[in-house]
């Protein structure tokens, strides 16, 4: 299912030098086509290589004006269906339309706390140089699993 | 001065660590390393090809984490596990050390705002949203086997990539960076000083100069031709952009390979590779052939030809695949995962609210994870209440995260009773003997770390385990920079000459562009995606991959070789008509080296250690008494020759557990 550019949707994120998708695809399919020369829409972006695209959706999902949508692999899946998502900033609502016209709707959470609220280290201890050879993290969230040390048959 | 195309700008950089990659491994280094790093001057960079936000195995999301240990289990029980799954051949050390960390990193995902299910005190089940007690604190996972615990993960690398940048500071971050060589140091071959690479958005190579980097770029996919013919040979199983460059990169500088011959061939959803392993597990669903016969119980005794890896309670992956071979190759497929039944029982059992969730949640499983797979449902009308779907074994991928073990032979925990000797004859003498050298995660080549896929003889770390081996490594890297402060890096080859290597794609396309009308048909050179296409129907044909239901033999091995060597002559023909193609380009380049150790390995281990997943036909068996040991390997960049030997394999837990 290549991803593909809606030419009433994408504004080309503005004028700016490099678009959303050309910023967040994992395999740089994504491109903005500044003149119009490669695909006869001057900066509006395009899937350069829809044969490597993996269907991550990342492009989708971070599109400002959901102008990007996949069409399902043409060598595989039969035309008409279509899973689209709204990724919003705690949950993630998907809209599934089936080759039949069976319409399904899931709204999913993608995660508890604000974005860019992440502290890495709030409330961790700093590391201790001294056991910097030792087993284990600079600091432990319970997690450790120290083990049964008879499990071990070749000490 | 900005660079241009044919003509790019070179930085030249100096740091004393650099991190090569920004998935889960690398933002697991990310984030351990500031701490240790604190107050030492030490600078530390990270570079990646893609977005930490969404790069790697994770970038799509994941609807599992697959290892957490958990209070009710032992790293012992899950270095048994490893080492089942792969056919008795892991390093216990490497996956006991895993075992014990592991969860730790779960922990810290949970915290920074990944919605993990739990059950509640009456056995019902709910999603990550709802607060409940998290699992540091005792809460209960959502187990959906002994190992994985469910989640709700379509931001899992977004959350995890944050905490890294965060930790590390946007400033040490460079994004769209492709690394494609290692150089070693001018004053000792065996010690790696340095990496070259360039910008896939700005005419720029990159030159850093290092005392220690990390190297976990992935393993290796679409090496070998895939099924599917057109658009759909973007739907690989594991993601389409690892191209093999941690293993390449590796044995290039002299690096240990370890069970290159490994690989992993997973029976999945077909065309859309979906994840069965909620189906399998969760749901209860059963696969079988077109005749609703379960083909685990129909040729059960298969199993018997496999002792004694096929009569553990969970038979290894690869015989789970021999048994449903046997139904294809005797005409009755298709294969299925009987859906229809396994949600009809499930109905039974559920209360009606977990009865209202469960449809969603089987949706979610793709959704979270490999959208493509729902896209073939809706295209086909495919509710999996009212019809079941087909299963296919895959075209090969090698990696050592998941259910495979290939990679680089890294340095061990000391206090697990590794080996401290090798009772192998021909290893070569410059190697280390035992399992451990000094610094954990340290590769054979000094300086040089890796984690996730790039660690071979462990597997089945996946998603969490390469975040924890990420951070294991980051503790040894400081360790090993602040042991040699007086250390200075210096390139064996000149940065002149690394530049002309990096862009000479692009220089053969400027040189000849005019030579032909067509700008892809020219006999003065090759686009990359030819040579990819040339490389996967070798390894398809020859290697074992779909097209002979993955049988090699000696003599095909041979062709193999003979057409591999052109192509890497021909790989110095490859061509770049723009930054674009120069990265599919080098990612080509990685991925031959990377088929050559796999075909080499294979050459080498005269015997079927992988039934399912590949057959030597001429040694068809599994061959314990002369088999039952590490294949490792060292490639020689100046001779470019592979060197294969044999390791010890040693048992530091104790297996027959498993079959009691």
């Amino acid at each position: 299912m290549p991803t593909f550019v809606r030419t009433d949707k994408c504004d080309g994120c503005k004028g700016q030098d490099k678009t959303a998708c050309m910023y967040i695809c994992p395999h740089d399919l994504m491109k903005l086509d500044k003149d119009g020369s490669e695909t006869g829409h001057a900066m509006k972006a395009f899937n350069q290589e829809p044969e490597q695209c993996w269907e991550c959706y990342s492009c989708v999902k971070i599109c400002p004006q959901q102008a990007i949508e996949a069409r399902h692999y043409a060598d595989i899946v039969p035309l008409g269906g279509s899973v689209q998502p709204l990724r919003g900033t705690d949950s993630i609502m998907w809209t599934i339309k089936f080759r039949n016209g069976t319409m399904k709707r899931f709204k999913f959470p993608i995660r508890t706390t604000p974005e860019g609220s992440i502290e890495p280290y709030a409330g961790k201890p700093a590391a201790d140089m001294s056991k910097i050879e030792e087993i284990g993290f600079f600091n432990q969230e319970n997690g450790f699993r120290a083990g049964d040390r008879s499990e071990l048959i070749n000490l | 001065m900005a660079g241009e195309f044919g003509n790019p700008e070179v930085v030249e950089e100096e740091v004393d660590i650099l991190l090569i990659g920004g998935g889960m491994a690398c933002c697991g280094a990310a984030f351990e390393i500031m701490r240790w790093a604190e107050g030492t001057d030490l600078k530390i960079k990270l570079v990646d090809k893609a977005a930490m936000d969404r790069s790697g195995a994770v970038a799509q999301g994941l609807s599992a984490i697959n290892t957490y240990i958990g209070t009710e289990q032992d790293p012992a029980d899950y270095a048994r596990m490893v080492s089942n799954d792969l056919m008795g051949i892991t390093r216990d050390d490497l996956a006991y050390d895993l075992g014990r960390h592991v969860d730790e990193s779960v922990h810290l995902f949970e915290e920074w705002g990944l919605p993990i299910w739990k059950t509640d005190e009456n056995g019902e089940r709910h999603d990550g949203s709802k607060g409940m007690t998290p699992l540091k604190d005792g809460g209960k996972p959502v187990r959906s086997g002994k190992w994985q615990i469910m989640i709700n993960g379509e931001s899992y690398k977004w959350i995890v990539a944050e905490a890294a940048k965060k930790a590390l500071g946007i400033d040490n971050i460079e994004e769209r960076i492709f690394i494609v060589k290692l150089v070693n140091d001018k004053n000792d071959s065996n010690r790696i000083a340095g990496a070259v690479g360039f910008s896939t958005r700005d005419h720029k190579v990159v030159v850093y100069k290092f005392k220690a980097c990390l190297l976990a770029a992935g393993g290796c996919v679409n090496l070998f031709r895939p099924r599917s013919v057109g658009e759909g040979q973007g739907r690989a199983w594991y993601p389409v952009w690892n191209a093999g460059s941690t293993y390449s990169m590796a044995a290039e500088a002299g690096a240990e390979l370890t069970l290159m011959e490994n690989r992993f061939v997973p029976t999945r959803f077909k065309d859309g590779y979906g994840p069965v392993g909620a189906w399998f597990l969760l749901f209860k669903a059963q696969a079988t052939n077109a005749f609703e016969e379960v083909y685990m119980v129909r040729n059960k005794e298969m199993l018997d030809d496999y002792p004694p890896y096929g009569h553990a309670a969970v038979p290894a992956s690869c015989l789970r695949n021999h048994l449903m071979l046997k139904e294809m190759k005797e005409g009755r497929g298709p294969i299925y995962m009987d859906t229809v039944t396994a949600l009809a029982n499930l109905r039974e059992t559920l209360s009606p609210r977990e009865v209202k969730h469960l449809e969603a949640e089987a949706w979610e499983d793709f959704l979270d994870m490999c959208v493509g797979q729902c896209g073939i449902w809706v295209g086909e009308n495919i509710e999996p209440e009212k019809k079941n779907s087909e299963l296919m074994p895959t075209e090969p991928y090698l990696l050592g995260s998941h259910s495979g073990c290939c990679g680089i032979w890294v340095s061990g925990p000391t206090d697990v009773g590794a080996p401290t000797d090798e009772a192998e004859a021909g290893v070569p003498d410059h190697l280390p003997k035992g399992w451990n050298w000094g610094y954990r995660s340290m590769t054979t080549v000094k300086g040089l770390f890796t984690a996730g896929d790039g660690v071979g003889a462990s597997g089945h770390k996946f998603s969490s385990g390469s975040h924890a081996e990420g951070r294991m490594c980051a503790k040894s890297m400081v360790k090993y920079c602040l042991d040699n402060p007086d250390m200075k890096p210096e390139l064996a080859d000149s940065v002149d000459d690394l530049v002309a290597e990096i862009y000479k794609p692009v220089k053969n396309f400027l040189e000849h562009k005019d030579y032909s009308t067509a700008i892809d048909v020219n006999p003065h050179y090759i686009t990359p995606k030819m040579l990819q296409f040339r490389l996967q129907k070798i390894m398809d044909e020859y290697v074992a991959g779909v097209a002979t239901y993955y049988q090699t033999n000696g003599k095909m091995l041979a062709v193999a070789g003979e057409k591999l060597d052109m192509l890497k002559e021909d790989a110095e023909k490859m061509r770049a008509k723009d930054l674009h193609e120069l990265l599919r380009a080098w990612e080509n380049y990685h991925r031959i080296i990377t088929a050559e150790a796999h075909m080499k390995h294979i050459e080498f281990r005269e015997e079927s250690r992988y039934p399912g997943f590949y057959y030597r036909a001429d040694y068809n068996l599994v061959d314990e008494e002369n088999w039952k040991c590490f294949v490792n390997s060292v490639y020689d960049r100046e001779s470019r020759k592979w060197t294969c030997f044999k390791r010890k394999h040693v048992d530091l837990v104790d297996k027959s557990k498993l079959f009691k």
